[in-house]
């Protein structure tokens, strides 16, 4: 096409949203007084004017096909308002004003086969990055992972009776597009990359990859009368930063490629100020399709948090007061050099008193 | 008509087993149900792909240059390399859609959007990718073209990737939520829709995430990956509905009020009294949420609302995770000019961001880099005690110009004082 033909885009950039948003919520901005959530999965929110909008909330498969996605809306059309959002954790709400319209929308959802709850102190629906599916350096799947770990967690989503709600999250490299979550699965590589020497010199440029490393262990090299890099092998932590910008350095392994969980990140500023998440396990093999050594992990620190923890003790908060020698004790997990930090400003990790619990 | 070509996906076919919704179903469908020839090869081939980085785990995607016309960013190109075996999909791009703030949408939009997709692209979608933007996923060069063409004329454009301003993100606030602060959909939009050129057009260091909470709970993990986050906050006394309280402690008892309440209060600032009235020491009080969350008809946010501004917050890559730190411990955001204040603030910001960070570094790791006071000052904000959480601790620094600072620190404080 000639360039006088293209069309100009217009840049209109993030859409208001009050255009799509419910008249009650729209009359009601900014002015409600309190909600309650009187069963799993639906919560039902109060206006200072008296007005009411009930929100059913249910997990879906989040890469939706053209079918689900008519699915979703055409029982927002028969049996809600036709109003929905959509979670950051990609589950869908459908706000309602009349409370009588909420059980038909459970069951017509359940009967489609999505799963209501997620709402209260749930295992929250897991957010997850692209994966083998899209992403370019995924070290391994991410919806996969997620559907199989919710498959043995969907008690936990439906029932809503953890001690506080918990975020798990996914990231398929150690970039951790996931973010921050109570618990967190992610890649962690344990070798250096393999680099393909042929393809250096064409495909990558050579400063940005080097400058790229975290513990500069890159330097340029002339291998085989070719521009290349090499890598100082003691040095390298095997993180795979070198990897987007110059794919021939070959982090991702179909063995050495493992996943480690993480837990106790927590975003909210309730009671502690926001914290990361710290390693708690790693070296747990990336097995497709169902990844069951992961999922019995996350299922098993899941059952101790929800024994040993207070009510509204986020897994942060738990392993706080227990201290972390009682949750290595609780969960059976192998306390190893790997867990103590060496990463800047490590030495603020290190215990420097005698608060020790016996 | 050439039979579409199958592939056989014996570990995909296990993760359409268990109860939660299976993404490898909907492939399925695409690939069996569609009346579109285009949009059932596309999907066989990506089962065909897909199984192919399960068997081998490994993934065979790679990056490249796509755009819209007028545009330098916004879609995630993917080209396989595997094309040759699986063919339909050999470019599979994404693109990346800003959504409405807040995230809300009508069936009939939504409809609508499916449709427009349907045309052009794989009939993948999801609601929402990890930086918030709408992903349709999987797409030709051409066909990234045709569905922004035709979407952009209803109202949507495309979000940010790459080194560039990129799509924000706010919790569903006051639409529906009593604790929310602020107006989050305005703020989002005031924010970035004045960076439209920054989001298209990537030319900045690395990328820069503006987030926007309507309250201290940050919904949308705004302190935690954020560039520039934005957390709705209150700076009066809280409210107390006595005898919303009363019934609470009549509800569940004494003891889980204490337990529960009072004593998980980081700052020790409530007392249940013999009463079973509340005591709120206000001054003391963080604003932490916690007793607002669990006694939620009972209390809530005072008036005097504003938010408070965190910058810096990011992820691992590359010197690890950073959280954003203050940078404006109050603000009211009322009047246009409140408004204006906060977009200025924004574009200092990222000014100083353009032209001081190294390449592929966030404004945290710059911060760090150059010591938060370089960054205040090249932004024209004043320090403030709350931006620390103790003051220095290392005797290793040159006070030669104390008596003037201490000077500017009384002449503020003056200021403040004469309103
Ligand atoms: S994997 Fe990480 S540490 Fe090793 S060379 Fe690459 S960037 Fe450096
Ligand atoms: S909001 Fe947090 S800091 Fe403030 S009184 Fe309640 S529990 Fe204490």
């Amino acid at each position: 096409m000639a360039y006088e033909d293209m069309r100009q885009p217009i840049e209109s950039g993030c859409p208001d949203g009050f255009q799509y948003m419910h008249p009650v919520m729209r009359k009601n901005f900014g002015l409600w007084k309190f909600h309650e959530h009187p069963k799993p999965g639906v919560l039902r929110h109060v206006a200072h004017s008296g007005d009411e909008i009930w929100t059913v909330k249910a997990g879906t498969q989040r890469i939706l096909d053209v079918y689900s996605l008519r699915k979703l809306t055409e029982i927002g059309e028969k049996y809600g308002d036709g109003y929905v959002r959509f979670t950051i954790r990609s589950n869908i709400e459908y706000m309602v004003s009349d409370a009588a319209k909420v059980d038909p929308l459970i069951t017509a959802l359940t009967d489609a086969g999505f799963i209501v709850g997620g709402t209260g102190n749930s295992v929250a629906m897991i957010s997850h990055t692209q994966g083998w599916l899209h992403c370019d350096i995924p070290g391994t799947d991410a919806s996969g992972v997620v559907k199989a770990m919710m498959d043995e967690l969907v008690d936990e989503f439906q029932n809503c009776n953890m001690p506080n709600r918990v975020h798990i999250t996914t990231s398929c490299c150690q970039i951790n597009c996931g973010g921050q979550g109570d618990i967190a699965i992610n890649v962690q590589h344990t070798k250096p990359p393999r680099i393909n020497h042929d393809l250096v010199a064409n495909v990558c440029e050579r400063p940005s990859v080097v400058a790229r490393c975290p513990v500069a262990a890159i330097r340029p090299a002339m291998v085989n009368g070719k521009a290349s890099l090499e890598v100082d092998e003691k040095k390298c932590i095997c993180c795979g930063a070198c990897f987007p910008p110059c794919p021939p350095m070959q982090i991702n392994d179909p063995e050495h490629t493992k996943l480690a969980i993480w837990v106790g990140g927590n975003h909210s500023n309730a009671r502690s100020k926001p914290t990361f998440q710290k390693l708690v396990a790693s070296g747990i093999p990336n097995n497709p399709p169902r990844w069951p050594e992961a999922t019995a992990l996350v299922k098993r620190i899941l059952k101790e948090y929800k024994e040993g923890a207070k009510d509204w003790e986020r897994i942060n908060d738990w392993i706080e007061r227990i201290g972390w020698p009682r949750f290595f004790e609780v969960t059976g997990l192998p306390f190893t050099k790997y867990h103590i930090d060496n990463w800047r400003g490590a030495r603020n990790s290190l215990n420097a008193s005698t608060h020790i619990r016996f | 008509m050439a039979a579409k070509k199958m592939y056989d996906t014996p570990m995909l076919d296990e993760l359409e087993k268990g109860p939660w919704p299976s993404f490898i179903s909907g492939f399925k469908r695409l690939r069996d149900d569609h009346p579109d020839e285009r949009i059932n090869e596309m999907a066989s081939s990506l089962l065909g792909q897909l199984e192919h980085s399960y068997e081998t785990r490994k993934g065979y995607w790679k990056g490249g240059t796509v755009s819209v016309f007028g545009y330098g960013g916004g879609i995630i190109p993917r080209f396989s390399e595997v094309g040759d075996a699986f063919p339909a999909s050999r470019e599979f791009h994404t693109l990346r859609v800003q959504p409405p703030a807040g995230n809300y949408y009508t069936t009939d939009m939504l409809n609508q959007l499916g449709d427009s997709w349907e045309k052009h692209g794989s009939g993948l979608v999801t609601f929402h990718g990890q930086t918030g933007n709408i992903m349709f996923i999987g797409t030709t060069t051409n066909g990234t073209q045709h569905f922004f063409d035709e979407i952009n004329e209803y109202g949507w454009d495309l979000g940010g990737a790459g080194p560039c301003v990129r799509t924000a993100m706010s919790c569903v606030g006051s639409a529906r939520c009593e604790q929310s602060c602020a107006n989050e959909h305005g703020i989002q939009r005031w924010l970035v829709n004045n960076f439209t050129d920054d989001v298209h057009r990537p030319a900045l260091p690395y990328k820069f995430k503006f987030k926007v909470s309507g309250c201290p709970n940050d919904c949308v993990n705004a302190i935690e990956r954020a560039d520039f986050a934005v957390i709705g906050t209150w700076r009066d006394d809280m409210k107390v509905d006595q005898e919303e309280v009363k019934n609470f402690v009549k509800a569940k008892g004494r003891e889980y009020v204490i337990d529960n309440v009072v004593t998980r209060c980081p700052t020790q600032a409530l007392s249940l009294k013999d009463d079973d009235t509340l005591e709120v020491d206000n001054h003391n009080c963080v604003r932490c949420m916690h007793c607002l969350n669990v006694m939620n008809k009972a209390l809530s946010p005072g008036d005097d609302r504003g938010i408070t501004l965190l910058i810096g917050g990011k992820r691992t890559l590359k010197i690890g995770d950073l959280m954003g730190t203050v940078i404006v411990p109050f603000m009211k955001l009322e009047s246009e000019e409140d408004y204006e204040r906060l977009v200025e603030i924004a574009e200092e910001t990222i000014d100083f961001f353009a032209e001081n960070a190294l390449e592929h570094e966030r404004t945290g790791e710059m911060i760090e880099r150059i010591g938060l006071v370089n960054f205040l000052e090249g932004i024209g904000i004043e320090v403030d005690p709350h931006m620390v959480n103790n003051p220095r601790q290392s005797s290793y620094v040159r006070t030669d110009g104390w008596d003037e600072e201490a000077e500017k620190w009384f002449a503020r404080k003056a200021e403040e004082a004469a309103g």
